[in-house]
């Protein structure tokens, strides 16, 4: 990968953007018309978000007799949300702890992991460097959910099975991340640098900790997101691996209630308010967080 | 390499920084790299190489139980292709490997072609406020599979769906979790949780065309379409093949959606994707060797499609 500066010092972007400038003259038939394609297939992407935020204002009985697109005839948001805040002597939160756990705490280490061992694939030369590379994105291929079975089998062999352990540990592996960072460091780290470094008399863990990690921090944004996002979706993993309620993950707490609606009447309220706050954390850090998303994902595969 | 390190001045393991660090003027020692890489490997020969060994392992052994209930004692021994044979016996499990492949064969090419069409639109001049549209596209990216299955099942249910109000008012009769429509529907909700993602990944190599090549392409008189074509599409193949492959292998686990879905509708059997018949197998029948057996049948198949596609695209771009 090469790096072309651009006098902007804002990269690709920059340059197509300038390039767009030039074009700001299309047709404004044209304009119109995609600005209008692009603002209907908004509605397709917001529909089932826009639903659950009015449905969640609704009481039992207005779910089932109004509109679903409209508001309902009381206005019961609020006794919802504190309704699914004690239910069950507050289980919920207790859900929302174990996912913030199991999400940040996960990303953060996996990120650390990655990082590490991507800078070691991109810096050092040593024998076996290529085949554990392809090993390890030989396993971005494997399913995961062909993995969470036997895992849940080897993990109750040894205790670890229902315990928070058997579905951070996993979480821990980001092949996606290993990819990234060390397509990243090639990149961003000169070897230069490190020689500087090394003549100073840092050792090996210092300029890694210190000048690495820093250098290489923009991709280590985007391989915490997406491994934070893929905890937070989890499903699979927990379902296979807990038995105890107390440690499940909102995933998989909102399946159980789910799964009560036949039952009692009163859980599509619980299951359609607790959705709503589920999503509310991570559609803000989508859109806040935006640029940050497009790190340079497919850098890599450009060259092949 | 150079290797003309002292004695003394062995790699220590990377995180011990203790006393002033002998003088090291080359590289570092063979170990180092290693020592880098030791947690991330360890986890991984954990969490992905022993369960994958396991399972296959598992896949060629039958238990034996003794005694009136199995309780005396219990002894692996080994079933040859067993496992797989009974696996491939249950009809159940042929038909969900059918039913994948069909929605792959739709499903992927309907959503990639959709991100591609978003991901051109947005890259395009004629685009405005690209930013705020490609935060609402990606937006669903942030949703748990779990949660986009229950909103969208509150969406499809007769009795609660405003859209199969509205759909009927206008006299169309919906009903999205019928036979032979809920494996569309689940198509949907794939579709809305992926679309963005994917496009993400084909802006993202859009946005590695060099300008110059559009300012030539305008002064040869090329429309937006002969753009798209002659210059856009040629250069992002590789992420287009990417997203392809990504898909493909999502596809075959399929499980979170039809499984959540199954608790609003009984179309939906507990064998209705491969990974749910091997879950079954597990947790409902106690049959791991069985389970086992399917796993590794997902395993491969997700390999030999993902391997053949690639072959088949590479054997094309030969031949040109």
């Amino acid at each position: 990968m090469t790096t072309t500066k651009t006098p902007t010092g804002k990269g690709g972007p920059a340059g197509r953007s300038a390039g767009k400038g030039t074009a700001t003259g299309a047709p404004l038939r044209s304009k119109i018309l995609v600005t209008a394609i692009l603002a209907v297939a908004t509605c397709y992407f917001v529909l089932p978000v826009y639903w659950v935020f009015v449905a969640a204002t609704k009481t039992t009985s207005d779910l089932f007799n109004t509109h679903g697109f409209l508001l309902g005839d009381t206005f019961a948001l609020w006794g919802n949300i504190a309704d699914v805040l004690t239910y069950h002597d507050g289980i919920f939160w207790r859900w929302t702890l174990n996912s913030v756990f199991y999400s940040v705490f996960g990303a953060l280490l996996a990120t650390l992991l990655a990082a590490a061992a991507g800078y070691a694939l991109a810096k050092y030369d040593f024998r076996g460097r290529e085949l554990v590379f392809g090993m390890v994105l030989g396993g971005v291929l494997v399913p995961a959910a062909a993995t969470a079975l036997p895992l849940y089998l080897l993990f109750s062999q040894i205790g670890l099975a229902n315990t928070y352990w058997a579905v951070l540990l996993p979480s821990l592996i980001s092949p996606f991340g290993l990819y990234l960072c060390r397509i990243y460091a090639d990149a961003s780290v000169p070897d230069s640098v490190i020689e500087a470094a090394r003549l100073e008399g840092a050792g090996e863990g210092r300029i890694f900790f210190g000048l690495g990690l820093r250098m290489m921090a923009p991709a280590l944004v985007t391989v915490f997101l997406f491994q934070l996002v893929g905890i937070w979706n989890n499903f699979f993993l927990p379902l296979v691996m807990l038995a105890d309620e107390e440690l499940y993950p909102i995933t998989l707490g909102l399946v159980t209630w789910q799964s009560y609606q036949g039952r009692d009447i009163e859980m599509y309220m619980r299951v359609v308010t607790g959705s709503m706050l589920s999503v509310i954390p991570l559609i803000i850090a989508i859109i806040v967080l935006q640029r940050y998303w497009r790190g340079g994902m497919t850098a890599g595969a450009v060259k092949g | 390499m150079t290797t003309t390190t002292r004695p003394h001045s062995d790699p220590t393991r990377p995180e011990r920084r203790s006393g002033p660090p002998p003088k090291r003027r080359f590289k570092a020692g063979a170990l180092t790299p290693w020592g880098f890489l030791a947690p991330f490997l360890g986890l991984f020969v954990l969490c992905f190489v022993l369960p994958i060994l396991y399972a296959v392992h598992q896949s060629f052994v039958q238990v034996r139980r003794h005694g009136l209930f199995g309780e005396l004692d219990r002894e692996s021994v080994f079933a040859g292709f067993g496992n797989y044979a009974r696996a491939l016996d249950q009809d159940a499990f042929v038909d969900s490997i059918g039913r994948v492949l069909l929605f792959g064969i739709i499903q992927v090419p309907v959503m990639l072609g959709f991100a591609l069409a978003l991901a051109l639109l947005l890259e395009s001049a004629s685009a405005k406020w690209p930013g705020f549209f490609r935060a609402m596209y990606f937006m669903p990216y942030g949703v748990p599979g779990v949660v986009a299955t229950l909103l969208w099942g509150f969406l499809y249910v007769p009795g609660l769906s405003p859209i199969v109000d509205v759909a009927g008012l206008v006299g169309i009769e919906l009903d999205p979790l019928g036979d032979g429509t809920v494996l569309w529907s689940i198509a949907n909700i794939i579709t809305w949780l992926f679309i963005g993602y994917n496009m993400l990944i084909l802006i993202a190599q859009l946005k590695t065309i060099p300008s110059e090549l559009y300012e030539s392409a305008r002064i040869d008189g090329a429309g937006p379409f002969q753009l798209a074509r002659h210059v856009q599409l040629p250069l992002i193949r590789p992420a287009l093949v990417l997203t392809t492959i990504f898909s493909i292998i999502g596809t075959l686990q399929l499980f979170a959606e039809p499984q959540i879905l199954a608790g609003f509708t009984a179309t939906i059997d507990s064998a209705y994707t491969p990974n749910m018949a091997a879950y079954n197998s597990a947790f409902t029948d106690n049959d791991y060797n069985v389970a086992a057996a399917q796993s590794v049948i997902v395993a491969l198949t997700a390999f030999v499609l993902s391997f053949g596609f690639l072959w088949s695209v590479n054997r094309k771009d030969r031949q040109r």
